[in-house]
């Protein structure tokens, strides 16, 4: 399936949740948020909540900043 | 001399110097930098997780939390909408509901677009954020600001990153003088009199980035703040003289040698 993923097209197997993205990622998840089609995706529900066909999904962290 | 608490949203600090994490040559400058500084509060960014370069570490290994409150921004955005999202993920990668509320206007100055601001602050409060809004220097944008719930108002002494000291020495002065809320002068510190100058006027602290980051020994520059901030702060509850035209002798006019005046 097609996604957006951070502003860039992405291409994975799927769907699948946001914890199993954030792992085929290897991205550590208590590191980052996650948001969903403009919403934020609450940490106890990355098991649950689906990534699909066309969603847009931003992944960010903390960097230096002012 | 004691000194009433600073307190933001019933938090207290005792540094009164809040420093940022960017533009710093190295994670270790950074860290020696925070510590030279003697700050509680140290300021990070949100962005997008760099897919291509995982190996890049991660910031938070470099901020002890038992040590320095970390306090969000949403710098980089230009709109209310923007500036919100980037505060909820903020909120919940976990750190805090605290947040520096920046909605640029102009790429140039990077003066904040009061109206969007003030409505994301309105935003933000009603979802129990603590909101600590960067600001230009106008003491009604800073009411209606504080009218919005802002937990502080942070005016600008100057643009981001500009170096030039408080431009509008005034304008912070009547700011503080009407606020309820703590005075936080951020960005424009190019050195340590400016400082010292924002803590005369008034500020209950002062924010700052590329004046300690960007300086040739950032350490150094960290220590210089902490002092300038401490001793700005001091002037203020001091009590400074008023300003007069013309001189006024400090020894007796009584009693020299010698009276031949014509």
């Amino acid at each position: 399936m097609k996604i957006e993923l951070n502003g860039e097209p992405f291409e994975l197997a799927g769907p699948l949740t946001v914890f199993e993205l954030l792992a085929r990622l290897d991205i550590d998840s208590r590191r980052v948020a996650v948001e969903k089609n403009l919403t934020v995706i609450k940490r106890g529900e990355y098991a649950r909540a689906l990534v699909s066909e066309g969603d847009r999904i931003e992944i960010v962290n903390f960097v230096g900043g002012g | 001399m004691t000194d009433t608490p600073f307190v933001i949203a019933g938090r207290v600090f005792s540094s009164r110097l809040i420093v940022g994490t960017g533009k710093y040559q190295s994670h270790g400058l950074m860290v020696q930098a925070h510590d030279a500084s003697g700050a509680e509060m140290v300021t990070v960014a949100v962005r997008r997780v760099n897919l291509h370069d995982r190996s890049k570490e991660s910031l938070l290994d470099y901020l002890d939390r038992s040590r320095y409150f970390i306090l969000p921004n949403t710098g980089g955005c230009y709109t209310a909408e923007d500036a919100i999202r980037t505060a909820r993920l903020a909120r919940e990668a976990g750190l805090s509901n605290w947040i520096k509320l920046e909605v640029i206007g102009d790429e140039l100055t990077l003066y904040p677009d009061n109206a969007a601001l003030i409505e994301a602050t309105r935003v933000l409060v009603g979802e129990d954020f603590v909101v600590l809004p960067y600001t230009n220097d106008d003491p009604v944008v800073c009411r209606k600001l504080e009218d919005a719930g802002a937990a502080a108002v942070m005016p600008l002494g100057a643009p981001i990153g500009s170096g030039l000291g408080i431009q509008n020495p005034n304008n912070i002065r009547i700011i503080k003088e009407r606020a309820s809320v703590p005075v936080i002068v951020d960005a424009g510190v190019g050195t340590a009199s400016d400082a010292a100058v924002a803590m005369e006027l008034g500020a209950d602290a002062v924010l700052m980035n590329t004046g300690i980051a960007g300086a040739q020994d950032a350490v150094a520059m960290a220590e210089a703040m902490k002092l300038a901030v401490r001793a700005g702060r001091l002037a203020y509850l001091a009590g400074r003289i008023p300003r007069k035209m013309y001189g006024s002798a400090s020894s007796p006019l009584e009693g020299v040698i010698s009276g031949l005046r014509t």
